[in-house]
Parts: C-alpha cells; sequence; structure tokens
C-alpha cells in the first residue's frame, strides 16, 4: 500500500521540491502558522491530559503525605508516616507478597503457554486455521464473562471440578474459599484469559522467523528441541520480552477478576494492590493510605514501563 | 519409502491430538458455559450437568427480566464515542508533534510519555473527586470525558506519522495545502492502518472497562456491562446459574463473532501497532 501511495505521489514530488528550495532561498517562512495549529491540534488532549492524569498523578503523591477525612480532604500532614505504616504492616507485606506470587506465576505460565500455543499452530497442516480461531478465542472474553465461566468451574458444590473430583473419589476442593486454593484458581483464570492475545502475539513472531535458519538446521539434523532453542527462542526473544512486560503491568493492575471470583478473600489471600487501594478509598475513606498505596503500585508499574520503552528504542534501531 | 508414509501419518495423527487436546482446554470455559445456559437453573443447582431438557428459557429471562440488552446499548454508546474521539484527538496531537514546529515541543511529548507509565488505577482517588465535583457522577460522559485523549494513542500515532515520507510535506507546502487539509487528506488516509489498529484498541479496552465504571455509575440506565453482569451476578439471582451463563453468552457471542471475521486484519494490526 505504501508504495501505491509513493507512486501517486511522487510526480508531485518532482515539481514541488526544487520550488521550496527556491522559496526557502529568498526566506519565506513555511511554519509561520504552526502555532496556532499546535494550539488547536494539541489543546485538547493537553487539557484532558491534564485533568485526568498529570493533576490526579500530583494530587495523588499529595495525599500520600497526609492524613484524611472520610470525604477524601487532608487534613493532618504525616510526612513519610503513611509509608513508613504500611511498609511495617503485616497486611500490606501480605498484600504485596501476593501480588508478587500472582504476577509471577502469571507471567511465567501465560509466556510458557503461549508459545506452546503458537508453535502448535505454526504446524502447516489442513484445518490448522480452525485450531489458530479457537486459540485467539480469549481475546474475545471480557472479565466478567471470564469470571462468570470461572466462577460455575470452580463452584464447590455444582461446578465442574467438583463432579470431576467426586467422579475420581476424590476430596472437595473449596477452591474459592481455601487461600492457597483461590489463588491458583485465580492465576489460571487470569491465564486463560491472556492466553488469546499473547498467542497471536507469538504466531506472529514465529511467522516471522526466516525458514531457511530451520531448513539449514534440517539439513545439519539438529533436532526439533535444538531448534527451538538455538533458533526459535532467540529469534523471538524481542517479543518474548515485550509480553513479559505487559503481562506484568496488566497483572499489576488485575482487579475485575479478583472483585468477582474472590473478593480479595478467603482471609486476604488474593487481596492484591488495586484491589486492596480500592478497599481502603473507596469501602474504608482511608484515602491518604490508599495514596501512598498508589504511589507505590505506580512506581513498580513506571520501572516495568520505562524497561518496555528501552525494548522499543531498541526495536526502532535495529 | 513405505515405512517413511507411515511414520509420517503417525506424525500427522499425533499433531492432531496435541492440537485439539489444546484446542478443548482453551474451549472448556466457553462449552461449559454455553452448554448450562441451555439447562434449567433447578438442574443445574442439583449439580445434573448431562441433563436433556434443553431450552431458550434462560435467554427469554435474561432479554425480559434483566436490562442486559440496555448494559449492552450502553456499552456500545460509551465505547463508540471514546474511539471516535480519541481518533480525533490522538491524531491531531500526533500530527502537532511530528509535523508542527513550536517551542517546547520535545519537553512537551516526553510530558505524553511519562504519563504512559503511570497506571490509571493509581490515580483513581483523585479522579473520583474530580468527577464528583463536576457532577458527572453516573452519566455517560463519567466513563467518556476521562478518556477523550490518550497518551498510548497519540505515541502510537506519532510513530505511524513519523513514516510519512518528509517530501509528501514539502511538496504539499509548495502546493499551499493548508495543516488541516495535509492532516485530513494526505497523513490521515496514509496512516490508515495505525488508526484502524486504535480504533479496534481504544474501543475494546473501553468497552472492558471495569474499576472505573463500578465506581461512577448506580443506575441501569448508564451502566455498561460489565458492571452490569456484575450486578446480575451479586443480585437476588446469584444461583440462578442459567440465567447467568445466558447474560454471559449474550455479552461474549457478539465479540466472539467480531473476532472470527476480523481476525485476519486484527493480527497484522496488533503485530504492526504492538512492535513496530
Amino acid at each position: 500500500m505504501e508504495e501505491q501511495l509513493n507512486k501517486q505521489f511522487k510526480p508531485l514530488n518532482k515539481i514541488a521540491i526544487p520550488k521550496l528550495q527556491k522559496l526557502k532561498k529568498i526566506g519565506y517562512d513555511v511554519n509561520a502558522k504552526d502555532k496556532i495549529y499546535a494550539f488547536l491540534f494539541l489543546g485538547p488532549s493537553l487539557l484532558i491530559l491534564s485533568i485526568f492524569v498529570f493533576y490526579p498523578m500530583l494530587r495523588t503523591l499529595y495525599l500520600s503525605f497526609f492524613l484524611t477525612n472520610t470525604l477524601g480532604k487532608p487534613t493532618v500532614f504525616v510526612g513519610f508516616n503513611n509509608y513508613v505504616n504500611l511498609l511495617t504492616s503485616s497486611t500490606y507485606l501480605n498484600s504485596l507478597k501476593a501480588t508478587i506470587t500472582y504476577v509471577i506465576a502469571v507471567s511465567m505460565l501465560t509466556l510458557v503457554l503461549g508459545i506452546l500455543l503458537a508453535q502448535a499452530a505454526s504446524k502447516k497442516i489442513a484445518g490448522i486455521n480452525f485450531f489458530r480461531t479457537i486459540f485467539s478465542g480469549t481475546m474475545g472474553v471480557s472479565v466478567s464473562v471470564a469470571a462468570i465461566f470461572w466462577l460455575f468451574i470452580f463452584n464447590p458444590s455444582v461446578g465442574l471440578l467438583d463432579q470431576v473430583t467426586t467422579f475420581l473419589h476424590l476430596p472437595t476442593i473449596n477452591w474459592l474459599t481455601q487461600p492457597g486454593w483461590a489463588m491458583l484458581a485465580v492465576i489460571i483464570s487470569t491465564v486463560w484469559m491472556n492466553l488469546g492475545f499473547t498467542f497471536l502475539i507469538f504466531f506472529g513472531a514465529l511467522q516471522s522467523v526466516p525458514k531457511f535458519l530451520y531448513e539449514a538446521a534440517e539439513i545439519e539434523g539438529a533436532s526439533k528441541s535444538y531448534q527451538f532453542f538455538h533458533i526459535t527462542f532467540p529469534m523471538i526473544s524481542p517479543t518474548i520480552f515485550f509480553i513479559s512486560i505487559i503481562t506484568l503491568i496488566e497483572s499489576f493492575k488485575s482487579f475485575g477478576l479478583i472483585d468477582l471470583m474472590t473478593a480479595g478473600g478467603p482471609d486476604n489471600a488474593t487481596n492484591l494492590m488495586v484491589y486492596r487501594i480500592y478497599q481502603d478509598a473507596f469501602l474504608s475513606g482511608n484515602y491518604g493510605s490508599a495514596s501512598t498505596q498508589s504511589v507505590i503500585l505506580a512506581i513498580i508499574i513506571s520501572l516495568f514501563t520505562l524497561m518496555q520503552f528501552k525494548l522499543l528504542e531498541k526495536k526502532v534501531t535495529y | 519409502m513405505l515405512n517413511n508414509m507411515k511414520k509420517s501419518k503417525k506424525d500427522l495423527l499425533l499433531q492432531y491430538t496435541g492440537l485439539t487436546i489444546l484446542a478443548v482446554i482453551i474451549l472448556i470455559p466457553f462449552l461449559i458455559g454455553f452448554w448450562t445456559s441451555f439447562l434449567p437453573t433447578e438442574e443445574i443447582s442439583k449439580g445434573i450437568l448431562w441433563s436433556n431438557h434443553i431450552s431458550l428459557n434462560n435467554y427469554i429471562t435474561a432479554f425480559t427480566q434483566t436490562p442486559i440488552i440496555r448494559y449492552l446499548f450502553n456499552s456500545f454508546i460509551i465505547s463508540f464515542l471514546t474511539m471516535i474521539a480519541q481518533i480525533l484527538f490522538c491524531s491531531t496531537s500526533a500530527y502537532a508533534f511530528v509535523f508542527l514546529k513550536f517551542k517546547g515541543r520535545d519537553l512537551l511529548f516526553y510530558a505524553f510519555l511519562a504519563t504512559m507509565m503511570l497506571p490509571f488505577e493509581a490515580e483513581v482517588i483523585p479522579n473520583f473527586a474530580t468527577v464528583r465535583s463536576l457532577n458527572l457522577l453516573n452519566h455517560y460522559s463519567v466513563m467518556i470525558i476521562p478518556f477523550l485523549a490518550s497518551a498510548f494513542g497519540t505515541f502510537m500515532l506519532r510513530q505511524a506519522f513519523l513514516q510519512i515520507p518528509g517530501e509528501l510535506k514539502e511538496a504539499s507546502d509548495i502546493e499551499g495545502l493548508s495543516h488541516w487539509k495535509f492532516y485530513a487528506k494526505i497523513v490521515l488516509p496514509y496512516s490508515r492502518i495505525s488508526l484502524y489498529t486504535l480504533a479496534a484498541y481504544s474501543f475494546l479496552t473501553s468497552w472492558n472497562q471495569y474499576l472505573w465504571p463500578m465506581l461512577t455509575t448506580f443506575s441501569d440506565n448508564f451502566r455498561p456491562v460489565q458492571d452490569g453482569l456484575r450486578q446480575l451476578q451479586s443480585q437476588e439471582s446469584f444461583n440462578n446459574w442459567g440465567m447467568i451463563q445466558a447474560s454471559a453468552a449474550i455479552v461474549v457471542i457478539p465479540t466472539l463473532i467480531v473476532l472470527f471475521f476480523g481476525q485476519h486484519f486484527f493480527k497484522n494490526g496488533l503485530n504492526e501497532g504492538a512492535l513496530k
């Protein structure tokens, strides 16, 4: 398409470029109106971002140094007290620990299963498109639909897993009311939701690995697993990095599945960072501490996003 | 020779078996959900999942006794308007960053980039106070206005606009094309793939919003579908599994159809957007 457009506009260039050079020589300012346009073109975005991104960022930081009343108005300046209190509170550290467990497990499983699906779907056999469509299917699933599907599967009295364990004469597992199992249930549901998108991205990456590399390896008699670790893996490593960071960031922000499936329970076992912020701010009216937690969350996510930018930069240069 | 053929046949069988196992694992939640949506709730709650009392009753209940259609309509309005606004405002601001020369441009661009690092989730507390004081609570506008512009969209389109050959701009300057005309007649058509990608991305992001609408809408007239499902599920009907599954199916089927037909296009767009 780009070629076509270039062709379409080329004749214009032939006349225009010499003309422009002449104009520049006689000192014609082609950028005179830029300032007005800049104001018109950037104004709306700037206004929206100022009100809903720049201001709240500073406000959150400000609130994190205060105690607040139930309306969210700052009352007493407490310096770093909110931070110290949080980082020495065992419930907050537990929430942090739960979040890290969840984030790492979700990212690892998403990565491994995503690559596995993409690798399986790369086979050139009849009907493969059918499988590709299925593998990308969970991309169309929103958080509340996923939660309903999985809540039913994990339901201790009527759910599918219960029927399976009963059939196998295994003890019933109360998936969503026992701490460890609840965490596992939330992890499984999240990974399932992530798979569609991850599969599509990895599938695209695998397609772009030059075929001759595999052909050469085949001739040399290299095994499939050798080919995977010495050709596929290095060739798609930028994509692996990209997906890890995206998944890490998204998992740190998890809220919907937690709210629908466990509401942070049982016994705060799945009370992840964002859910805790929501509880402290909007259910307990503890805006100061919730703001402090928001700042900590923002710092963690910023670090990962910075890494992502670095990766993008690298991709652009080579 | 014969041996080889036998081996490849066995190989093929193995591959199909593997693919089928993976497909079934991915599909199980869908299949269970869809299947139970046709069963009477009384049987589901007794744990009878292999029943032959199949009917559309749950769908009829969902359509007639819950506001599910209204929820879908609300979500559509909100996502559609957000998408249009983001395409317009992200493309104009990306244009400014690429084709306009003005003081402080780079500084401003870095400020835009910096906001991409901050999760919306970490800013809900002041944002909630803002929309409350602007009297926007419980209305479509509260779910649209904060997302009219996006730093991510601006960044993505900027990357696309940077690929437009510089000669085109110079040529259009000579022909006396105003910035507005150059933007509308050349830049937008030239970058249409990226615009489609942004459209799909912004629509889906808005459609999947959960936390923000949950905090800011309290009535079924404006509630989008994600929070609508939450509402159905947490209300008196908590144990009405058949109806809940039918509602989930009503919500997910349109997206699956769009995904099915748009898959090829969407795949290319995603790869371009994500890995450029």
